[in-house]
Parts: C-alpha cells; structure tokens; sequence
C-alpha cells in the first residue's frame, strides 16, 4: 500500500516536470504542472504522515494547500498581466532575458 | 713595486677616463703613457730582481671569495716567466702608446683611446702576474673586453662593430673552455691556486689517473683539462677553429693592432700553456693536441697570409701563423723555446704593425697593398724599419727572429714522434710561405712601380719623431733581442726559468737537437732564401708569372681559396652562424617561446576562457523551459555527489538514469 502510493506519487511528480519541460505552448500549462507537483508531494506528505502516523506531515500538507493556492493566485495575476501586455500566453517567445 | 707596477696603467686609465675632458689631448696622452713608462721601468727593476737574481716574489693582496672550500685571493706571483711576459707587455705598450701620441693626432677622442689602451694594459698585466686561476681568468676576460672596445673604437664604422662583436663572441667560445677547465681543476685539486695546483699533481693526479664524465664518455681527467685549457688557449691565441676573429680585428686602429696581435691579447694563449706546463707534462694526449692543433694553424695561417692583398691582414696571418710555432713548440714540451719565439716575435710583429701603419699613414689611409709601390725612396726610414722586421719575421740569420725560430723547428724534429715530425714538416714548408709573404709585402708596398693616386704620392711625407722615435726602438729589439737572451732563455742548461716552467726529464730534448742531421738543419734555411727569390721572381722582376698562375682555372680556384682564407668563413656562417640564428628565430623564439609557451601560458588560457565563457553565458537561453531543464540537472547532480560520498547504490543510479532519461 505504501509503496504504491509512494510510486504514485513519484511517477505523479514526473509527469509534472515532464509537463514543464516539455510544455512549449503555454503559461497556463507551466502553472497547471506546478500545480501537479505540488500535489505529488503533498500526496507524499499525507502518506509518510500516516504510515510515520505523525501529525506534523498533515500540517505540513494544510500549509502547502495554502502556499500552492497563493502561489495560483498570483501566477495568475502575472499571466493576466502578462497577457495584456504581450497579447498572448505563449513561453515559446519568453526570451527577453538572455544572456 | 710589484704593486704599482700592476697597477699604474690601471690608474693612468681611470684618471684619463675621469678626467680626459679636463687633461686635454696631450695631458691624456702624457698621463697614460708616462704611467705604462713607469710600469715598463719597474718592470726592468722585477726581471732583475726575479729572472736575473732568482729571487721570486709572491704577493697576497686581499681575500676574493673565501667560503668554505673555496678561497681565491687577489694574489701576484712574479717568477720568471711572469716578468718576461711583463716586460714584453710594457715595453711594447709603453711604445704603443708613445706611437698612438702622433698616429692618432687630430682624432676627437684621444683620451678616450689612450685609457683604452691603459686598461688593456692593466688587464694584461693582472692575467699575467695573477696567482691562481680565477684572478687569471679575470684578466683573461678584461683583455677580451679591452679588445672589443678597442677594435671598436671608430665605433660609427659598421665594420668595426662587426668585428669587434665577432672577436668579444669568438673568444667567448674559447673563453667557455678555459672556465670549464678551470671547474675541472677546482673540482679535483679543490683549489685554483697555482702552486698548489702544481704541486699536487704528480702526486695527487698522476698517482691515480683520475677519470671523469665528459659528454657522456669517461675521460683521463688531466688529459680533459688541459685540452679544456688548450681551448681557452684556442680562442684566445687564433688557433685554427677559433681563429677567424684574429683577421677581423684589423678594423681597429693599427697602433692597436699592434698591441694586440704583438705583446699581449694573442700571446695570451701561449702564456697559459707555458704557465701549466706543471699540468700539461702529466697529460701526453693533451699535449698531441696542441702539437698538432699548433701546427695546422701555423701552415693554414701561412698559406693564407700569401695571397692576401691587405697590408694590416697579411700581418695578422703571420701573427697567426707565429702564434702555431709557438703553440706546437709548448706542445713538444719545449716551453721555453715558445717563451723566447713570443717574446721575439712581441719585438719584430709589433715592429711590422707601427711600421705599417706608419706606411699607411703615409699614403692617405690606403691599406691595400695594390695601390700601393714604389715609395721605398719617398719614405726610406719606414722602409728599413720595415725590412728589419720582414727579415726578422723571415727569419734571416742573426736576427731575432732566428734564434728561436730555428729552435723551434729543431726541437720538432728531434722529438722523434709522429707529432713532432707533422709539426717539423708544416713548420719548415711555412717557412717558406712566410718568407714569401714577408717579402712580397716589402716588394708590393715599397718596390713595385707606384699604383697609388698621384694626390696620394705627393704628400707622402715620413713618420714623425713620436712615431719614429718607437720604430728605432722596436727594430734594435728585434735585431738584438734574439741573440742576447738566447743563452739565457733556450741555453742548456739555464738556470734562468727557476722552476717557472717545468718540463719531464723524459720530454726534455734541447740537446738532442742539437744534433740532428745536418740537412735537417739547413731546410729552414735554405726554405727562407726559396722564398724570398720566389717572391722577388713573381712581384718584381716578372710580375707576368703571378698573373699567369692567378688566371689559369687550377690557380685561380687555388687562389681564390686561399684568398678566402680556406673558406672557413663561408662554411662557419652557412654551417654554424646561420643555422643557429634561424633554429634560435624559427625555432626557440617563433615555435617555442612565442608558440608552445604562449599557447599553454598567458594567451592560451586567455583565448580559452574568453571562448568558454561566451559558450557558457549562451547556455542561459532566456527560455524558461531551459532554465527548468538546467535546475533539475543540477539537482540530480547534487544529489548524485552527495549520494556517491555517503554510499553507492545500484538501485540509485537507476533511479539517477531514469531522470536523465526524462532529462
């Protein structure tokens, strides 16, 4: 049981970098894996809190709910303000800062 | 007095160097010449007191370098062999400076020369007078570099550059030698003194032939050192290999080459054999060496001095020449026999130089002898002074040059080896050639119809008195040198070296030669008179025949040979000179130290930064899919060091792969 759930979430918390790495289209899917991975580790959290049957990785997991959601809140707002002044959401044109 | 001796001509060279502009032209000429006066008296005082009342003197002056195992001091040491050589050295210095008083009237730089001069002198005076090897060294060096400023003195002349470079560099080659033979000594007597030295080595050397590593071969190591002193001597007395800076060194002013070529610089070499014969006796291969190192010289130097067209160079060949007979007689152990041919030769060379540039003075500075003629009756004082010393030269009975030339070529033939008889054999053929070459060096300046410009014969005028006045002196030393130290110098049994020269009882043969065949005896003789007709025959009475031996294709390839002085020139610069300058451009400076060096030192590691950080900063993309890729490769890689420290586990570079796969 613990060993699937840690598989789980391992192969959960892949598939997102997979996403950011292989993801050329657009900001929303950046955010949406981060969001993925955020949640593998949370998963992560719950399962070693309940097979250490400890309490603190349930705290840990309500605080990075909290974290994650803040950090949505204002990925978002950047995309917005992004797109308004871009007029498109795509990272593919994301270059300004080169060397 | 011993010390002031040394030093006087040190003190006129300074005092002159000082204060040449305040002394004026004649108070620098005075200072320096009454100073080498003063030394030259002195030095008649010390030959009495040394040589005629057997009395040495040794002196210790001051500590040099005394460390643990090493001590040279400044030390004299007057024996006999020294004030012989001292009294050569001043007298024709004192005369050399006297003579430059009038040759180099009008020149703005008389003080200037008359303190080189000086310290010519004075490096002279140490190298001889010196009581161990480093302080012989010291004036062996002084003398090298007097000589390069000399040479160059009129140093706006190209040519003078070149040589005075090519006689400092030509020497040095030499001078590597003498410092290595000087290591070798200081390595197996632990000392460079010379009494020690001298001592030790039929004990400490000769007992038990010590060998040692010499290019890679082991050695006999007396028989190294000597050879390795042999080719101080080389350098230094333009014996044949070294010699080529001797005929160059013309380019100074002729009071100067009398200095150099007569008394001092080239009897140098000489000098240093004559003063180790304690050493050289004990080495028998060493002493091979110089017989036929000697020996070669003497006949290259003379076949050369035949034919070449520059009054100044056909003397210095002959100085060359000299020098071979005397190199081969210390070779055949005969010591003394070199001594006396040196010290006649200092009278009757240094004669022929004054008189030949009181020759040259005469005709408007022209100096070859083809454009010159028929002013025996114009200058009949140089003349006569000039037939002395070709006579003396020549080695016409009862004159100086006689006494020891006949000896040396005596001794050669009694030593009964085969050196001894290579040595005999070129000896009595340049015997001729010198005779020869004396006399057509007369016949061209003196006798022939003039070839030289009508402006150039009718202000010849005769030497004034200051160079005259030297002239008279130097032609009553060589008519009479030679006959009044024979018996003191070469006579059996004189005891007149006291021990300053040593020769085995097993080497000496003085009184073998006296009884040699008498054929044996005469060919010298009767090679002078070959000679001199020869010479009468081919540039006087038919100069026809000399034109017909030039242009026929056998003679002129001979001549030109011998005209370029067997070429040694040419196959020094083309094998020796350029090849070294091209390996040291091309190679050690273009290939090494501005390529390999550069590329691995400062410009290399320079280019390949720059480039590896331009191809770094490229890295960051601007793209954020990139930066991520980078993030997590990093964090894998830390992971994977950290991992590798703690513990190595299979199932982790499993992992570690499926990342990079994903990576």
């Amino acid at each position: 049981m613990q060993i699937q759930s840690l598989t789980f979430s391992s192969i959960l918390f892949l598939i997102g970098l997979t996403g950011i790495y292989l993801n050329r289209k657009s900001v929303i899917l950046l955010l949406m894996s981060i969001e993925l991975l955020l949640l593998a580790v949370n998963l992560n959290f719950l399962m070693f809190s309940a097979t250490s049957e400890d309490i603190v990785g349930e705290v840990f997991a309500l605080f990075v709910l909290t974290v994650a959601a803040a950090e949505a809140a204002i990925g978002l707002a950047l995309l917005v303000i992004y797109y308004r002044v871009r007029g498109s959401i795509s990272i593919e044109f994301v270059s300004l800062l080169k060397s | 007095m011993y010390l002031c001796l040394v030093f006087l001509p040190l003190m006129g060279s300074l005092l002159t160097l000082t204060f040449g502009r305040f002394l004026g032209f004649r108070g620098a000429a005075l200072l320096t010449t009454s100073c080498t006066f003063t030394a030259f008296v002195l030095s008649c005082v010390a030959f009495y007191e040394v040589a005629l009342c057997a009395s040495p003197c040794y002196i210790k002056l001051a500590p040099w370098f005394e460390t643990e195992l090493f001590d040279a001091s400044w030390g004299f040491m007057f024996d006999t062999l020294t004030v012989v050589m001292l009294i050569v050295v001043t007298s024709v210095s004192t005369l050399v400076h006297l003579y430059s008083i009038s040759y180099m009237a009008g020149d703005p730089h008389i003080p200037r020369f008359m303190s080189y001069l000086s310290v010519f002198t004075f490096f002279m005076l140490m190298l001889v007078t010196a009581d161990n090897f480093v302080q012989l060294f010291f004036g062996w060096e002084g003398v090298g570099l007097a000589s390069y400023l000399l040479i160059n003195f009129w140093f706006t002349r190209l040519q003078a550059n070149k040589a005075a470079i090519k006689a400092m560099m030509v020497n040095r080659v030499g001078d590597v030698g003498l410092a290595l033979g000087i290591f070798g000594i200081f390595y197996f007597y632990k000392t460079t003194d010379y009494l020690t030295v001298f001592a030790s080595t039929p004990t400490l050397m000769e007992a038990s032939r010590p060998t040692m590593i010499l290019l890679n071969m082991e050695v006999d190591a007396l028989d190294a050192i000597c050879i390795l002193l042999f080719i101080g001597a080389v350098g230094k007395s333009a014996q044949l290999g070294l010699h080529t800076w001797l005929p160059d060194a013309m380019e100074g002013p002729t009071p100067v080459s009398a200095l150099i070529h007569a008394a001092t610089m080239v009897t140098a070499g000489v000098f240093l054999i004559s003063r180790c014969s304690p050493v050289f006796e004990y080495a028998p291969t060493a002493l091979v060496v110089v017989t036929f190192g000697g020996a070669m010289t003497c006949f290259f130097a003379a076949t050369t001095g035949v034919v070449q067209n520059d009054l100044k160079r056909v003397i210095a060949y002959s100085t060359c020449s000299q020098l071979g007979y005397m190199i081969f007689a210390c070779g055949l152990s005969n010591y003394s026999v070199g001594v006396f041919h040196l010290m006649n030769h200092a009278f009757f060379k240094a004669l022929l130089f004054l008189g030949a540039g009181s020759v040259i003075h005469a005709l408007a500075d022209e100096q070859n002898m083809l454009k010159m003629g028929g002013v025996a009756k114009a200058i009949p004082f140089t003349y006569s002074m000039m037939f002395i010393g070709s006579l003396s030269l020549a080695g016409i009975p009862f004159l100086t040059g006689f006494y020891s030339k006949d000896v040396i070529l005596e001794v050669a033939y009694a030593k009964y080896t085969i050196a001894g008889n290579f040595a005999y054999l070129l000896g009595s053929l340049c015997v001729a050639f010198t005779s020869y070459y004396s006399f057509r060096l007369l016949i061209l300046t003196f006798l022939t119809p003039t070839q030289a410009h009508k402006s150039a014969i009718k202000v010849v005028e005769e030497a004034s008195l200051l160079m005259s006045i030297p002239l008279v002196i130097l032609a009553f030393g060589s008519i009479f040198v030679g006959y009044t130290f024979k018996d003191a110098f070469i006579g059996l049994g004189t005891n007149f070296w006291n021990n300053a020269l040593f020769t085995l009882p097993q080497n000496t043969n003085l009184l073998e030669s006296e009884y040699i065949p008498q054929a044996s005896k005469m060919l010298p003789l009767v090679s002078i008179f070959l000679g001199a007709i020869l010479a009468l025959i081919i540039n006087y009475t038919s100069p026809g025949i000399s034109n017909i031996l030039k242009t026929s294709t056998n003679g002129r390839l001979l001549y030109i040979f011998l005209n370029k002085r067997w070429l040694v020139d040419k196959v020094y610069n083309d094998v020796i000179g350029y090849p070294a300058l091209k390996l040291g451009y091309h190679t050690t400076f273009k290939a090494i130290d501005k390529g390999i060096l550069e590329l691995i030192g400062p410009l290399g590691i320079s280019k390949t930064v720059a480039t590896l950080i331009v191809k770094l900063s490229r890295i960051q993309s601007g793209f954020v899919y990139h930066y991520a890729v980078i993030m997590l490769g990093g964090i894998v890689l830390l992971v994977a060091f950290s991992q590798i420290g703690v513990n190595f586990d299979l199932r982790l570079a499993l992992i570690w792969l499926c990342a990079m796969w994903v990576f």
